[in-house]
């Protein structure tokens, strides 16, 4: 017991370097969002305008905080198209979220109930592709969605279609891109609760009469529960800020909010909106963030 | 293994069609890499010339060549980095701001790349920093390091603590101890840290498009400007071989956390 405490103090100073570097280069950052969502347009460069300087002293700061102008979220308020793409985007990420684990849940089912040396084999099958670069595999995708390709011609030689139709630049086309993109992200998690649950339970309600479906819904889909939050908190959040996919995928016409931030800054360089969009985004996160947390103590009490 | 808990028609059914939903894409693009025709989807015979094509592109090939650099110095720093924050995170109990700390390691991991590439070149702009190599390499370095963190700390977790106060009751003192017995038993889960850090910074198209400066651009933001203006086959070309690439970079760190299983309890999934 006691080697273990001499241990902790300089396992303790490990921290140190890491300490700094992500107060440095992950906390400072936001620090600095938030001040430029706080500034006001300009068209000098940078493209913003300081409403207060940090290395002004306490007193300036003070004025300036006196001063602050939230303009720039009053705007995003205001403003239908930071409203649409936020709605758009909540929109997208719960449908693909659900079409993830209507697609995942049976995959990952089917893993679990594998013999246990293939259950490995399938695992890294699952993982390969998140290892393999995500832009290459929506790439792959307009390969085949494009007007001659794959799918079209395939449609076409079976006669199922008499001219090619159109999937590129359409809703379906982001949805099957990105289900393509997290579908491992959803598998692991849930294999990795049903792996570990126990089969005689479902053996149980199977003996005592239950039909398949009921054991399936009664029993295996609540035990299996926290791998389903794990899953789709996994899946939600970075869709909400998803922005290669439907830019590639997608049509132009409806915007999500990573794409209308990515244009707010680059083209239209209106850095204080941007930040402002920025840091709304991050607090909608935050609430299923705080939501699984939540669900995770009340689990974690429950099973005491 | 009754009737219940048995494999059915519907299980095998249904990884089938999920492992050839997640291949088949990846290898009609690697077959079509080899495709003679100009035209992307008329088939024309084997042929290497859009291999060709992409080794005498010299802006492709010094992307590529940006690109290999960034990620292994930043899965590099972010391998030391990494480590270091797992070993105190799990061997250090409590110090002052550690619920801070874990915070800041986990936030990067579910967090939109929009926004950590958005702060990041905010803060650059502020510092007035040059944008290039070594802000696309902080900033990858700062998103990798959390991953890096998740698997060698899952590692030292299912480490038996006993082996160091072993070595630290027979006369260790405990930087020894660290050295001499952990650090060689956690070494495949180091290795497949790093790896992780390195596909992860050679993939990265959103963080590095933010903080990349006019002139250096990496392979992904090349790809990315391409393919928006439609498809190419010298692009199907290169995306088989960054396939390649991280094949083998796989293989390497399926062995490595191979190793780290026949040791000891199941290593990382990652």
């Amino acid at each position: 017991m006691s080697s273990r405490r001499i241990f902790a103090r300089p396992a303790r100073f490990a921290a140190i370097a890491p300490y700094v570097w992500m107060v440095l280069f992950f906390l400072v950052p936001f620090a600095f969002v938030l001040k430029i969502s706080l500034s006001l347009t300009a068209i000098a460069q940078p493209p913003y305008e300081p409403v207060f300087d940090l290395m002004a002293g306490w007193d300036a700061l003070k004025a300036a905080f006196a001063a602050l102008s939230i303009d720039n979220f009053k705007l995003l308020v205001s403003d239908d198209i930071y409203v649409f793409a936020y709605v758009r985007s909540l929109t997208v990420a719960v449908t693909a979220t659900a079409l993830l684990l209507l697609i995942g849940y049976p995959i990952a089912y089917g893993m679990a109930r594998l013999p246990k040396s293939w259950q490995a084999v399938a695992m890294v099958l699952v993982i390969v592709p998140f290892w393999t670069s995500f832009l290459i595999r929506i790439y792959a995708w307009i390969n085949i969605l494009q007007h001659d390709g794959l799918l079209n011609q395939i449609l076409l030689a079976l006669h199922l279609v008499s001219q090619p139709l159109v999937w590129l630049s359409t809703n379906s086309a982001m949805y099957i891109g990105i289900v393509y993109s997290y579908l491992p992200f959803m598998i692991l998690p849930l294999y990795a609760t049903l792996a570990k649950m126990e089969p005689a339970l479902e053996e149980a309600a199977g003996d005592l009469g239950a039909p398949p479906w009921q054991v399936f819904w009664l029993v295996t889909f609540p035990l299996s529960l926290p791998g389903v939050g794990a899953g789709v908190l996994l899946c939600f959040i970075p869709i909400v800020g998803e922005f290669v996919i439907p830019d590639l995928l997608a049509g132009s016409n409806s915007l999500m909010i990573g794409q209308t931030l990515w244009l707010e800054f680059f083209t239209n360089k209106d850095w204080p909106v941007a930040s402002a969009a920025a840091i709304v985004l991050l607090v909608v996160l935050l609430v299923p963030l705080l939501l699984y947390e939540r669900l995770q103590k009340r689990q974690l009490e429950q099973g005491r | 293994m009754r009737k219940v808990s048995r494999l059915s028609r519907f299980n095998v059914a249904s990884l089938a069609l999920g492992l050839a939903f997640l291949y088949l894409p990846i290898l009609i693009l690697v077959i079509y890499s080899f495709n003679a025709s100009r035209l992307v989807t008329v088939w024309g015979g084997w042929s290497l010339r859009w291999y060709h094509e992409f080794f005498n592109d010299r802006a492709m090939i010094e992307a590529a060549w940006m690109s290999f650099r960034v990620a292994v110095s930043s899965a590099t720093i972010a391998t030391l980095l990494g480590t270091l924050a797992a070993v105190a995170l799990s061997r250090g109990e409590r110090f002052r701001g550690r619920t801070l700390f874990s915070g800041m390691l986990y936030a990067p991991l579910v967090m939109p790349e929009v926004i950590t590439g958005l702060s990041l070149l905010l803060l650059f702009v502020a510092l007035n920093a040059e944008r290039g190599f070594w802000t696309v390499t902080i900033a990858h370095t700062t998103l990798t390091m959390c991953f890096v963190a998740v698997v060698v700390q899952s590692r030292l977790g299912s480490l038996d603590r006993s082996l160091e106060e072993a070595a630290m009751d027979l006369g260790c003192d405990p930087v020894r101890a660290f050295l001499s017995m952990t650090l060689p038993l956690i070494a495949p889960a180091i290795v497949a840290g790093w790896m992780l850090a390195f596909t992860l910074s050679l993939d990265d198209l959103v963080i590095a498009s933010f903080t990349t400066g006019p002139g250096s651009a990496t392979l992904p933001i090349r790809i990315y400007s391409e393919v928006r203006l439609g498809v190419k086959p010298e692009i199907n070309a290169i995306c088989t071989l960054v396939i390649a690439l991280i094949a083998v970079v796989i293989v390497i760190a399926s062995l490595a956390s191979k190793l780290s299983s026949s040791q000891g309890e199941s290593a990382a999934p990652l």
